[in-house]
């Protein structure tokens, strides 16, 4: 029998650590393993390792200096002190918080908190496009408005928000803006300046770096309150002795991405586009979570919505013919419900069980996508034929 | 989560798919809101199940959980056949992921209500009641004790 294939598309979830990242942190675990804190040669010798790899990645996020960028341990970790730390020092009383339905659950959950906590939420939605439209946020936005938290590149349906326009319009009315670009960060253009975003959170497992590593921007003067405390590391926003190799590797990672990043989002564009057209139309019934133009796309995520099939049962048949994919049914994640981005962007719970995330990055070839085009159609006329309702629901031209 | 190697065989290799075109009792489950629906059509001869056959629209679990039922069942009186519980559902399968429980719900309540029709059908009275996952409220979700009906 044949080795199966492995072909990863799930890279919108997790990225394996590219090589030279690897390289690049090595010594950091066995040599140079100093606390940077401490005052003598080891230590110093990771200070400044820490140091240069904070300059390295302010740069490529286009942050004015250094002390801008706090290393924390993920970006869950980001995204949570961004919105309870901001809050917590610019208006401790409470005072209205706006988020948009479709975030990660690392905004979604300090969301939940601060409403506990007294604040009032305002959760946002897309539009059908999977967009979140300036026009809508401004109707949202109150004079005792703290804070907006919009992400960047949404990480189901892979739409972009126009971040500099919702990040103006949340300034003319006082409020400071947060955004989560951990599925953005080096794979379209992101400065932070440009962008004109008070916080930002990033994560280094999604660009081929490690886990347990993040980080968080935070623009000189942005208010905020450590959320972990101790030792008073990271200029006092973030104790915890600083996790060097990882750092080192996330800002390494940071770079390869820019360095072909142009390049990089055409190639995985096209692919993606392959792929999402040639699904379309060979399996009837299917798809695209949101009709937005390309151009409002990111490259690397191709979210299908295959009805009559239910998603944990492709993504394990796929699983069984090596191809690694995410799907936003409930059952795949043992929750209650279906996504919440699918079910924010209109699409009904029936169609969401169905839906499939097929997410490419560095390692992903024209031939992963051909293998993909040849098995998926089997596997879903298959369990469309074993289901009781397809010709019911769909109409009798199936199979 | 982990799936024991008897769910993935089952899920992989489903027993008694289709449908008994002249079947004598009727079952349908679930809904499409909750992901899972399953269908059982039955043969059956001297109050015996001689034929069973499923379509399961649903994840690993509900298609693994149908396929066995339909296993189980075959051969069993309708007495017998409408006692199997989900837990003995679950072992049969060397136990499920706790968030999969409901699954197995899904396939005794089919067998239930396909039971039942035959039954009706006949003029006799129903032997399994009610079942729950055959209301359009159903909640597979709910506190599983909401479930411990089917295991008296």
């Amino acid at each position: 029998m044949d080795t199966p294939r492995r072909i990863y598309f799930d890279y919108a979830a997790t990225t394996p650590v590219d090589q030279r990242v690897m390289d690049a942190m090595m010594p950091y675990f066995m040599e140079d393993y100093g606390n940077a804190n401490s005052l003598y040669a080891l230590g110093r010798d990771a200070y400044r390792a820490l140091e240069d790899a904070r300059e390295r990645f302010a740069k490529g996020i286009g942050a004015t200096h250094p002390s801008e960028i706090t290393f924390t341990g993920c970006g869950t970790e980001s995204d949570n002190a961004a919105l309870l730390g901001i809050t917590a020092r610019k208006s401790p009383k409470g005072g209205h918080v706006i988020v948009s339905k479709f975030e990660h659950h690392a905004v979604l959950e300090p969301a939940h908190l601060l409403e506990k906590r007294g604040y009032e939420v305002t959760y946002l939605g897309p539009r059908e496009d999977g967009i979140i439209h300036v026009e809508d946020m401004v109707v949202a936005l109150r004079d005792d408005t703290v804070l907006v938290s919009i992400m960047h590149g949404n990480n189901e349906i892979g739409t972009i928000q126009p971040i500099k326009e919702l990040a103006a319009a949340a300034h003319e009315r006082g409020a400071l803006f947060h955004t989560d670009g951990a599925q953005t960060l080096g794979k379209i253009p992101f400065d932070v300046a440009e962008l004109g975003v008070d916080a930002a959170s990033f994560s280094g497992h999604k660009i081929y770096g490690p886990k347990g590593v993040g980080a968080l921007y935070l623009k000189r003067g942005t208010p905020f309150e450590p959320q972990i405390l101790g030792g008073g590391q990271e200029s006092k926003k973030r104790s915890g002795t600083q996790n060097v190799p990882g750092i080192v590797g996330f800002a390494k990672a940071l770079e390869l991405m820019l360095e072909d990043q142009a390049e990089e989002s055409l190639r995985l564009a096209a692919l993606r586009e392959k792929l999402t057209n040639a699904v379309i139309e060979r399996l009837e019934n299917t798809e695209q979570s949101t009709t937005v133009d390309p151009a409002h796309r990111m490259p690397n995520i191709a979210s299908l919505l295959i009805k009559g099939v239910e998603g944990e049962a492709m993504l394990l048949q796929l699983d069984n013919l090596g191809i690694a994919v995410s799907t936003g049914s409930a059952c795949s994640s043992g929750s209650l419900e279906p996504s919440h981005v699918l079910l924010s962007i209109g699409c009904p719970p029936e169609i969401a069980h169905g839906s499939l995330r097929v997410s490419m990055g560095r390692f992903t070839t024209e031939a992963d996508v051909d293998y993909f085009l040849e098995v998926l159609p089997p596997i879903v006329e298959r369990l469309r034929s074993m289901s009781p309702v397809y010709d019911r629901m769909f109409g009798s031209s199936a199979r | 989560m982990l799936y024991s190697d008897k769910v993935m065989d089952h899920f992989n290799h489903p027993r008694n798919v289709g449908v008994i075109d002249d079947a004598d009792g009727i079952g349908e489950v679930g809904n499409p809101v909750c992901g899972d629906i399953m269908k059982i059509t039955l043969k059956i001869d001297d109050d015996k199940i001689e034929d069973i056959k499923f379509q399961t629209l649903g994840c690993g679990a509900a298609i693994a959980t149908s396929s066995i039922v339909t296993e189980m069942a075959r051969g069993m009186s309708l007495k017998d056949a409408v006692a199997i519980t989900k837990k003995q559902v679950a072992e049969e399968l060397d136990g499920l992921p706790p968030a999969k429980m409901h699954c197995s719900v899904l396939a005794t309540d089919g067998l239930k209500v396909a039971v039942d029709d035959y039954l009706v059908k006949h003029g006799r009275e129903p032997i399994a009641g009610e079942v729950k996952s055959a209301d359009p409220n159903f909640d597979p979700h709910a506190d599983e004790d909401d479930h411990d009906h089917d295991e008296a």
